[in-house]
C-alpha cells in the first residue's frame, strides 16, 4: 500500500466535494477514479497533491502522514499530479518547462537540462524542444504535462484525464506508455472518462458520486454493479459500460 | 548565460571611454542613465521575471541612499561600506515586507499598492525623523580626501561615470547569473503559474522572497550612488513616488522580462529627461510659453509610454527581438 486516504472530507461553502472518502492504492498498480461530472474527482487530486487542505481525514503516502505537507514537498517526495486543463509555463520553452521539474532532484541546471531532455525524447516531444509551451497544439500540451510530471520521478502519478481531448490515434501511444510505466513499478491513479481505456488499463476502479465512494473493486465487477450504472448513466441503461 | 556575460562585458568596454568623449553636461546625463539602468534592471528582476509588480522601489532606493549618506556623514565611513550596508538594510526590508505581502496572498494591483504603501511609510518616517534630518535631509561633505576609497572627485570627473558603470555592470551580471541558475528558471516558472510550479516541486514563496531580496539590494546600490554623486538626500528625492516610477519606466519602455530591455530604456529615457529639462529652462522661440513650467518631463514620459505600449507592447528591445526572429 503506497497511498491511503482515511475519511477525507472537503467542502466548498455548502457543497460537500469530498465526504469521508477512504480508499487505498497498492504499489505498482493502476487505480482508476471514475464518476459523473461534479463527483469530486478533481478535488480528490487537489487534496492528495496538497493544493487544497481537507477539513478532516488523513492522507498517508509511502508510510508517512503527508496531510499537512505543502504541495511542492509532496511533489518532490514522489506524489505527483497532472492537471486536467493543462498548465504549462507558457513563456518557457518545452525544455525549460520540464527542466523546472527535473531540477527538483538535481543540483545544477546542467544536470536538470540533461535529465529533462531524456524525458522529453521518451514522451515523443523532441521536435518541440525549444518551442514556447504556450504555442503547442493541444495533444502536445497533454504530452508536456506528462513529461513534466515524469521528470519528478514520481512514485505515485496522479493523471487527471490525460486521454481527454485526444483523437483515438493519439490515445494509443499514451495508453501504451501508461502500461509501460506500471511495468516499471510506478503507481498510477487515473481520473478518466474514456471507459474502454479504463477497463483495459485499470487494476482497480474507484467510483465517486457526489463526493462519496459509491463502489470500489475490479473493473469487471464495477461495470456490472447496478448502482454504478445508475449513477453514471441514469436508469434503463444496463450494459452501457460493458 | 556565458554569452550574455560576454555581451555585457562588451557593452562595458564600449561605454568606458564615453566620459572622455562627452562634454561634462552630457556626462551627467550618462551618469543619470546608468542610475536609471540599475534601478530598472533591479525592478525587472522582481517584477518582470518574478511577476511581482512593484510600485514601491523607492523604498529600497531610499534605504540605500540614506544608509550610505548616514554612514558617511555621521561615522565618516567609506561610501563603499555604505553601499554594502545599504544593500543589507534594503534586502532585509524587502524580505520582511515582501514576505508579509506574499504570505497574505496579495496579488497584482494589491501587491503593487502594498509596495507603494511601504515606500510612503518610509518617506513619512524620514520626514519626521531628526536622526536623518527630517524634511531638510542630509548633506554629504563636499570637501575632504578625494579618491576611489572616499568616492569623492571633482565635479565632472570621469571617475563618477566609471563608478556608476562598474556598479551597473555588477547589477546586470548578478541578474544574468541568477537567471541562468536553477533558481532563476524556477522564478520564471512561478511567475507563469504558481500552482503548476508548486506541483513541479518548486518552493513558490521562497523564490519570490529571493527575487524581492536581490532586487531590493540592487536598487539600494543605485540609491547609495545617488547620495555619493549628488551629495544630498531628502525624503522626497529618496522615497518619493517619482523614484518608483523611474525604476519602472525604463524597464517598461525597453522591455519587461528581458535582460537588455531596461538598459535600452534607460539609454532612451535619460537623454529625453535632459531635453525636457533644457526646453523648460531655455525654450526655443515658438515654445516660449513653456519657460519655467514644470512637468514637461512627465508629459514626455507619458507620451512615450503610451506610444511604446500601443506600438510595441513588448518594449523597444522585445519588439525588435521579436521582429528579427
Amino acid at each position: 500500500m503506497i497511498l491511503r486516504m482515511e475519511g477525507v472530507s472537503k467542502a466548498f461553502g455548502g457543497l460537500r466535494a469530498l465526504d469521508a472518502v477512504t480508499f487505498e492504492v497498492e504499489r505498482g498498480t493502476i487505480h482508476a477514479v471514475i464518476g459523473p461530472n461534479g463527483a469530486g474527482k478533481t478535488t480528490l487530486f487537489s487534496v492528495i497533491s496538497g493544493e487544497q487542505r481537507p477539513e478532516s481525514g488523513r492522507i498517508l503516502f509511502d508510510g508517512q502522514d503527508v496531510t499537512a505537507r505543502p504541495a511542492h514537498l509532496r511533489a518532490r517526495a514522489g506524489l505527483v499530479r497532472t492537471f486536467q486543463l493543462t498548465r504549462p509555463f507558457p513563456a518557457l520553452s518545452v525544455l525549460d518547462n520540464v527542466t523546472v521539474a527535473a531540477g527538483a532532484h538535481l543540483r545544477t541546471r546542467k544536470e536538470a537540462v540533461a535529465a529533462a531532455t531524456g524525458t522529453i525524447e521518451r514522451i515523443g516531444l523532441g521536435a518541440y524542444l525549444s518551442r514556447p509551451a504556450g504555442e503547442l497544439p493541444a495533444a502536445a500540451r497533454k504530452q508536456l504535462e506528462l513529461a513534466r510530471a515524469l521528470a519528478l520521478r514520481p512514485k505515485v502519478l496522479l493523471l487527471d484525464e490525460v486521454l481527454a481531448g485526444l483523437t483515438p490515434a493519439e490515445r494509443e501511444p499514451m495508453i501504451t506508455l501508461l502500461g509501460e510505466l506500471r511495468a516499471e513499478g510506478m503507481t498510477l491513479v487515473l481520473v478518466e472518462h474514456v471507459m474502454p481505456a479504463v477497463m483495459r488499463l485499470a487494476d482497480r476502479v474507484l467510483v465517486l458520486d457526489r463526493g462519496s465512494v459509491l463502489a470500489e473493486g475490479e473493473p469487471a465487477a464495477i461495470a456490472r454493479d447496478p448502482r454504478v450504472v445508475t449513477a453514471y448513466l441514469g436508469e434503463d441503461s444496463d450494459d452501457a459500460l460493458a | 548565460m556565458i554569452r550574455r556575460l560576454v555581451v555585457l562585458a562588451a557593452i562595458g568596454v564600449a561605454l568606458a571611454p564615453l566620459p572622455l568623449l562627452l562634454p561634462p553636461a552630457q556626462e551627467a546625463v550618462a551618469v543619470r542613465a546608468l542610475m536609471f539602468a540599475m534601478m530598472a534592471v533591479a525592478w525587472n528582476l522582481m517584477s518582470g521575471f518574478g511577476g511581482l509588480f512593484s510600485f514601491g522601489h523607492a523604498a529600497y532606493f531610499g534605504l540605500g541612499a540614506y544608509t550610505t549618506a548616514l554612514l558617511t556623514v555621521e561615522l565618516g565611513l567609506s561610501p563603499w561600506l555604505g553601499l554594502l550596508a545599504g544593500m543589507a538594510v534594503a534586502a532585509l526590508f524587502g524580505v520582511v515586507t515582501g514576505y508579509l505581502a506574499v504570505r497574505y496572498r496579495l496579488k497584482g494591483a494589491y501587491f503593487a499598492l502594498a509596495t507603494f504603501a511601504f515606500a510612503e511609510m518610509l518617506r513619512l518616517a524620514a520626514l519626521n525623523s531628526e536622526l536623518v534630518g527630517g524634511a531638510v535631509g542630509l548633506t554629504l561633505p563636499v570637501t575632504g580626501e578625494q579618491g576611489w576609497w572616499t568616492l569623492r572627485f571633482d565635479v565632472g570627473d570621469p571617475a563618477y561615470f566609471w563608478v556608476a558603470l562598474l556598479l551597473t555592470l555588477a547589477c546586470v551580471a548578478t541578474v544574468i547569473v541568477l537567471l541562468g541558475s536553477r533558481a532563476g528558471l524556477n522564478l520564471v516558472a512561478v511567475r507563469e503559474d504558481e500552482t503548476a510550479a508548486a506541483a513541479a516541486g518548486v518552493a513558490v514563496v521562497r523564490h519570490q522572497i529571493l527575487a524581492i531580496g536581490v532586487s531590493a539590494a540592487l536598487t539600494s546600490v543605485a540609491g547609495g550612488f545617488y547620495a555619493v554623486y549628488y551629495l544630498f538626500v531628502s525624503p522626497d528625492l529618496a522615497f518619493g513616488p517619482s523614484v518608483s516610477i523611474q525604476a519602472i519606466l525604463p524597464a517598461v519602455i525597453g522591455g519587461v522580462g528581458t535582460v537588455w530591455g531596461p538598459l535600452i530604456g534607460a539609454a532612451v529615457l535619460a537623454p529625453l529627461s535632459d531635453v525636457a529639462a533644457t526646453v523648460v529652462r531655455t525654450p526655443p522661440e515658438f515654445l516660449s510659453f513653456l519657460q519655467g513650467r514644470s512637468g514637461l518631463d512627465v508629459i514626455m514620459y507619458a507620451v512615450l509610454l503610451i506610444v511604446v505600449v500601443l506600438a510595441m507592447p513588448r518594449g523597444l528591445y522585445g519588439g525588435f527581438a521579436r521582429r528579427s526572429r
